[in-house]
């Protein structure tokens, strides 16, 4: 058994063995957790992981249901997109809306034109309860933030919805403890070894469909403390984000998405990258990260998204 | 690779997967080892760069400090160490490489085991001034017991001692000496694995992805060659097919007659091939039934390998859940009751030999006590001790009894069916790891 021989197997190409570890992390979901579910916004990762769960789940229905929690600030195109893609695999989509939790009061901003961004995690924590969830699947990776590099594959967290660095399980193998009390939570993170080229070559090999913000399209805009900030953005209620403000000038311009989020805090790059091939190309010659260039809401501080995640969000 | 800043891509996406750990501390370079790995092949990217730069001015260092690269935690930033294993990505167009970078103390003895147990290669830093000290035979043990097949042992800081061919020869003669002494070398020959030696400096960048003009003496592989070089894990030998299941696919569709009967064994091939026709035994049952097809998605293959998540279909309609093991019956093994095997203890709360725990096997769990605690392992000397309990860091050899069989396989040959973990039901936490014997 342990005799060396001349190659005996080839091994998996990066994306095949990634496809693969996925798919095991969803089906380990699938049979540790009771009552688990997949978080669902319409963006590239979790376009991804959808394909994955076809994969790890077809010709059965996917043991979970999907669901997205809504600022109320996202592009049209994004929504209009979830919809029909749930609509298309035949999957139910629970949608919980921030401007819910504002009206209950439990979400509460401190101006009108604060982003809603990190009060997503007040609504989910409404959601897990209302619904039981012992189990959510999101599309983190580790290479997106220094704060998730350290994230488990299977993290665990508190009846607070809470994330404590210190105190994780560890993780060896590929043995995932998904296991959880009444009220605790688990978030899985099947794509966790993947980095933004892994998910743009995955997409490229899976043909995937994905919004059209996230190709060069012309857009208005205008430069807001050293960003590209798009204005003037309508909203699927038909209101409209990010009015311009006074004495900035609009620029039409051709951009792209490399993230898709709630409108506050997603900026668009400059790009004439129109398809998958050529936005694969543009990954590899980029020289600023995916959150750096295009999240706001790490430019806060080198801890900001280690200190949302404690305070619950995915 | 490619010095121009732009990522290679492998455009036939086809290129290979290996994960390796560093094991040292921030004194040995291990930090500006992955920083200089990371930033030659174009992982690290201006804005990064920006904010370490502002960070060190900070501190009022007056160079990048590349540590903070590694220090990802708000805990870790503000007392100045590493706490926990991360995850580092870089690819070379070849290849991807996932880093498994575990902190070096002594008290991360848990770390390292966990880092260790992914990793298919390690490079051991050791620092040219010093030499083999203690925590090189405790990183170098470690690596062995968690059974990394690949050991590089790196000389860095060359550049300190002149780039001196007499003192990186006297360190390998050193490390050796010692790795004889505990069996390792052997171990690792007689198992078809290797150890490497290398000489670099991380700080200069000899020999790391350019070999520089420093070290003419050295004519063996450079860093980035002998990454590029190591096997894949699962490639090496022929290994018994295991595939235990982890989910059963019974879409009960009343509008598709075709899938009324449709009954699927999801899980991934933990090792070996499988192919269409082959007699097969799920255990601990023992029914016996033919592989009827394998597919991954909508694609029907005719044969699958290791590593592949896939749904199996039998001709047999056999009662088969969660937990079962299916293999070729040809290479059956006996489900057992009762394991031997080096365990880690990972929790605070010390080992109560009294109490029952649940051990995590492959897809299966049972409920384990302790029978025998022979011994504990001091990793600093691998002295065997006498002790009654474990505390956290503590490795021991233990006898579990356990209330439903296990389909294993010693560690040494098949790390995947070969390891548990042990969970506390209380807690839910993982508290152990183990290696069966």
């Amino acid at each position: 058994m342990t005799t060396k021989q001349e190659n005996p197997r080839q091994p998996l190409s990066h994306l095949d063995w990634l496809e693969s570890e996925a798919i095991y992390i969803l089906r380990e979901v699938a049979g540790q957790c009771s009552n688990p579910v997949l978080l669902f916004s319409g963006g590239k990762d979790s376009l991804c992981i959808l394909r994955l769960a076809e994969k790890a789940f077809r010709p059965g229905r996917f043991p979970f249901p999907l669901m997205h929690i809504d600022t109320g600030h996202n592009y049209k195109e994004v929504i209009d997109f979830r919809d029909q893609r749930a609509a298309e695999l035949g999957e139910r989509l629970i949608v919980r809306n921030v401007e819910d939790s504002m009206k209950r009061g439990t979400v509460v901003l401190k101006s009108a034109d604060e982003s809603r961004n990190k009060h997503q995690s007040v609504t989910l924590l409404e959601a897990i309860e209302e619904f039981g969830f012992d189990c959510c699947i999101g599309g983190a990776r580790r290479d997106e933030e220094k704060a998730r590099a350290k994230e488990r594959i299977m993290s665990f967290r508190d009846e607070f919805g809470q994330w404590d660095p210190k105190n994780q399980r560890p993780e060896l193998w590929s043995l995932y403890n998904a296991r959880s009390h009444k009220g605790e939570n688990i978030r899985a993170f099947p794509i966790s070894n993947w980095t933004e080229m892994d998910v743009w070559q995955y997409i490229e090999r899976e043909n995937l469909q994905l919004p059209s913000i996230y190709f060069a399209h012309q857009r208005d805009v205008v430069m807001r403390g050293g960003s590209i900030v798009p204005v003037n953005v309508p909203l699927v209620n038909g209101e409209v984000a990010n009015p311009v403000k006074a004495g900035e000038e609009i620029i039409n311009m051709q951009v792209r998405f490399r993230t898709v989020g709630d409108i506050s805090c997603t900026a668009p790059v400059i790009s004439d990258a129109d398809d998958v091939s050529k936005i694969v190309l543009e990954t590899a010659t980029s020289t600023i990260t995916e959150r750096g260039a295009t999240r706001l809401d790490d430019q806060t501080s080198d801890a900001s998204m280690e200190q949302r995640k404690k305070e619950g969000y995915f | 690779m490619s010095s121009s800043h732009t990522q290679t891509i492998d455009s036939q996406h086809t290129a290979s997967l290996l994960r390796f750990m560093t094991c040292g501390s921030v004194d040995d370079g291990k930090s500006t080892l992955i920083g200089r790995l990371l930033f030659d092949t174009k992982t690290i990217l201006a804005d990064t760069l920006t904010q370490m730069t502002r960070t060190s001015e900070k501190r009022g260092l007056t160079a990048v400090d590349l540590s903070l690269l590694t220090d990802g935690l708000q805990a870790e930033r503000e007392q100045g160490i590493t706490i926990d294993v991360a995850y580092r990505y870089f690819s070379t167009g070849t290849r991807k490489y996932i880093i498994a970078d575990a902190p070096g103390h002594e008290q991360y003895t848990r770390n390292m085991v966990t880092a260790a147990s992914t990793a298919n290669l390690a490079i051991i830093l050791i620092d040219a001034r010093k030499g083999v000290l203690t925590q090189t035979r405790r990183h170098s043990y470690l690596a062995h017991l968690v059974g990394i097949p690949h050991i590089v042992v790196a000389v860095n800081k060359m550049d300190l001692v002149n780039y001196d061919q007499a003192v990186y020869e006297k360190i390998c003669a050193d490390y050796l000496v010692f790795a004889n002494e505990i069996g390792l070398a052997q171990s690792q020959i007689a198992a078809g694995n290797d150890i490497s030696f290398i000489p670099m400096s991380a700080l200069n960048g000899d020999m790391l992805v350019d070999r520089l003009d420093n070290m003419p003496w050295y004519t063996g592989d450079t860093m980035i060659e002998m990454l590029e070089a190591a096997p894949s894990a699962h490639t090496e030998h022929n290994e018994p097919f295991r595939f235990p299941v982890q989910f059963v696919c019974r879409p009960h569709a009343s509008d598709n007659p075709e899938l009324h009967d449709f009954r699927g064994f999801m899980g991934r091939i933990e090792s070996g091939e499988i192919t269409v026709g082959d007699a097969v035994t799920v255990l601990p049952n023992g029914y016996q039934s033919k592989v009827k097809a394998i597919q991954i998605g909508d694609a029907q293959l005719q044969s699958a390998t290791t590593e592949q998540s896939i749904t199996l279909l039998l001709e047999d309609e056999i009662d088969t859940s969660r937990g079962d093991m299916i293999v070729k019956t040809s290479e059956a093994q006996a489900p057992v009751k009762q394991i031997d095997a080096f365990v880690c203890w990972l929790s605070e709360t010390p080992m109560s030999p009294a109490r029952t725990y649940v051990i995590r096997h492959t897809t299966r769990e049972s409920k384990a006590k302790v029978g025998t605690i022979h011994y504990k392992v001091d990793v600093n000397t691998l002295e065997e001790q006498a002790t009654t309990d474990l505390k956290m860091n503590d490795i021991a050899r233990i006898t579990f009894k356990l209330a439903q069989p296990l389909m294993v396989d010693s560690y040494n040959s098949n790390r995947a069916t070969g390891a548990f973990i042990v969970i506390d039901e209380s807690s839910n936490n993982t508290v152990g790891a183990g290696m069966i014997i």
